[in-house]
């Protein structure tokens, strides 16, 4: 037996020097149950023996230190041999007391919720705050941030990638769109699904194309927009909400929803056709407008005439008459024959005015 | 002897080391995403944490587990919701038309040992289910006109295809919890072509029907103004006609002979007159 001790002592002063170290960073499993007391007074002993091995000569400012506090706090715990020798034990002690502090403290932000699992089996979930658990091994906790909206986006808006779709009327549409959510209740997001968001993906192709196939080309072009995507927020959060995803869909909007580029020109031509048939339509009530209002002119003028006329029938009618001959035989040549069967004067006049004006053209 | 241990550190050391070799080997930590079956030297021997409906978690067998060491082994089996991503598949409709058909199944594992002994691994599961999710579809889908593929009957061929999924996935020791189309799209080339050579026209079609509807309602907002000018002046004229006739017939030779209307040079015109005309009544004096 003295022999196996004395064999212990070399070779545990060979091993004295780096045992703080495997100890230290073992010492998360070991110290958990053991609370450090097992190992602690057994090597507050052996130092001692080793002390003839000799390190005397080496007390540093750091030994003397440890040593006075320790008598002025030690005593009966921690026999104060005198020697400074297990630092160690100091380090395993600092340590243990962070690993506590830092593992059963934590810190759950506003926009988090913690998860709490004890050996793996949830046990709660920590609002914000400061919240207290038993230490690592014993107690972990997963932070999930629960108000951060995130977006899937599906399709692009550019213009050399198409997320071709089928209509309900056997057309197909070019659809990019982004789904927006958050997750509702933490401990369902970590632990129901595989892969929460591939499957939120999936599940959005999926409400989406359902959908789609059930409006029209031009619904789904136009003015049925807002209408698909409730339909299709809808669609999904039941859908996840089967799944117990533990998922909020906070909304569906639909970036951008065009013929595919192939049809695009027809679609064009159809939108050139709504702008010529406008503009035919504007010549139409132009017309309308000016020949309705010329009839009105044209009719007030002659109630006006006709009122004077009304007073004095024959003298107006005479007047008018009389009006307008002189106009318009003032403007023309007038050639009066007398009796029957005197030849008129031919060529006329204006004949040879005529050729007077060809000749000196 | 165990103060003969405090006495030696190195020994205590290998003590320690054991413990902690033999609770970890006695000891497992069950998470709440996993299912554990407990085997002993291959034969299965308990199942720790099974996938139970309606289970709320903290309620599960989740936690810390014992196994005898060294004899026990833990095959470790995932609880959640897992997926099968099918291929993408061709299917051919009644009315003979093509569709590029892409399709995910969601399963669960809820009878693990069953899993274990069958396929083995999560992926062998997924890698059975693949192929059957796809002839499932192929066979359902190509019982119906193209149409339908498009009309909420989805629903139903969706039903249908996930029990028939669900009978080879119970053999797996799986549930199927849904199973959807995520894609069906016409296939590339001559089907797509003339799916987009349809949607051309039919645009077309409306171009020109919009063209001739303008034109008719263009000719009617037209016509309407014709018969609301005919209208005003038959209101007006129709209160002398006799009048209208003289008055009318006035500015009728007034724009015939002196000015026409439009401003532009008119051709000059002679008249001849015979001395018996109305207008030169007074000339020979008043006879």
């Amino acid at each position: 037996m003295n022999k196996f001790f004395g064999w212990g002592a070399r070779v545990g002063a060979v091993f004295n020097e780096n045992k703080g170290g495997p100890w230290g960073t073992g010492g998360s499993g070991g110290s958990g149950d053991g609370g450090g007391s097992g190992p602690r007074n057994p090597w507050g002993q052996p130092p001692r023996k080793r002390r003839p091995t000799g390190t005397t000569g080496n007390v540093t400012s750091l030994d003397d230190f440890l040593k006075k506090s320790r008598e002025r706090f030690g005593g009966g715990r921690f026999p104060s041999t005198g020697d400074g020798k297990p630092y160690w034990l100091y380090g395993l002690a600092i340590f243990l007391v962070l690993w506590l502090l830092f593992t059963s403290i934590h810190r759950i932000g506003p926009q988090e919720r913690g998860v709490v699992t004890r050996f793996g089996n949830y046990t709660a979930t920590m609002g914000p705050g400061i919240g207290l658990t038993l230490p690592a091994p014993i107690d972990s906790v997963q932070k999930v941030d629960v108000e951060e909206i995130r977006t899937i986006d599906i399709g692009s808006t550019d213009a050399n990638s198409e997320n071709l779709i089928l209509t309900g009327d056997q057309n197909i549409i070019d659809l990019a769109y982004s789904v927006r959510w958050n997750i509702k209740e933490p401990q369902l997001y970590l632990f129901q699904i595989a892969n929460p968001e591939d499957t939120i993906r999936e599940v959005a192709e999926s409400a989406m194309r359902a959908v789609v196939a059930g409006v029209s080309l031009d619904d789904a072009i136009g003015s049925g927009r807002s209408e698909i995507e409730q339909r299709v927020a809808q669609v999904m959060q039941q859908l996840l909400d089967d799944y117990r995803a533990g998922v909020d869909i906070q909304g569906v909007a639909i970036k951008q929803s065009d013929p595919p580029a192939a049809v695009n020109d027809a679609f064009k031509e159809v939108s050139a056709a709504q702008q010529t048939a406008q503009s035919y339509l504007n010549d139409a009530r132009a017309y309308a407008l000016q020949l309705t209002a010329k009839a009105q002119g044209e009719a007030a003028a002659f109630d006006k005439v006709y009122e004077e006329y009304r007073l004095a029938p024959e003298v107006t009618r005479r007047r008018m008459y009389y009006e307008t001959m002189e106009k318009v035989l003032s403007r023309v040549d007038k050639t009066i024959v007398e009796a029957p069967g005197v030849t008129p004067y031919l060529p006329l006049p204006e004949i040879q005015r005529r050729q007077q004006e060809g000749a000196a053209r | 002897m165990i103060q003969r241990l405090g006495r030696n550190p190195i020994a205590l050391a290998f003590v320690a080391i054991l413990v902690l070799i033999l609770v970890g080997s006695t000891f497992a930590i069950v998470p709440e995403t996993k299912q554990a079956v407990v085997v002993r030297f291959g034969e299965p021997q308990r199942i720790v944490n099974r996938f139970k409906p309606n289970q709320d978690f903290g309620q599960t067998g989740a936690g810390l587990t014992a196994r005898i060491p060294f004899m026990e082994q833990i095959v470790w089996i995932d609880k959640r919701i897992l997926s099968v991503d099918m291929d993408r598949q061709q299917v051919l409709s009644t009315d003979q038309l093509r569709l590029q058909v892409d399709a995910f199944a969601r399963y669960r594992i809820v009878d693990p040992l069953r899993m274990y002994i069958a396929a083995g691994t999560e992926q062998r599961v997924s890698d059975a289910l693949r192929p059957i999710l796809g002839s499932a579809l192929r066979n359902e889908l190509g019982k119906r006109p193209f149409a339908a593929l498009l009309s909420p009957e989805r629903g139903q061929m969706m039903d249908n295809i996930q029990t028939a999924l669900n009978r080879v996935a119970r053999q797996y020791g799986a549930e199927i919890v849904d199973v959807r189309i995520k894609r069906a799209d016409l296939p590339d080339g001559t089907p797509l072509e003339s799916a987009y050579e349809r949607m051309r026209t039919a645009r077309q079609q409306e171009a020109r029907s919009i063209l001739a509807q303008g034109l008719k309602q263009a000719q009617i907002i037209r016509a309407e103004a014709d018969a609301e000018a005919a209208s005003t002046y038959a209101e007006a004229f129709g209160k002398d006609p006799d009048f209208y006739n003289f008055y009318r017939a006035m500015q009728s030779y007034e724009t015939t002979f002196v000015n026409n209307g439009s401003g532009e040079p008119m051709g000059r015109s002679s008249i001849v007159l015979s001395p018996r005309n109305e207008y030169l009544e007074e000339f020979s004096g008043g006879q």
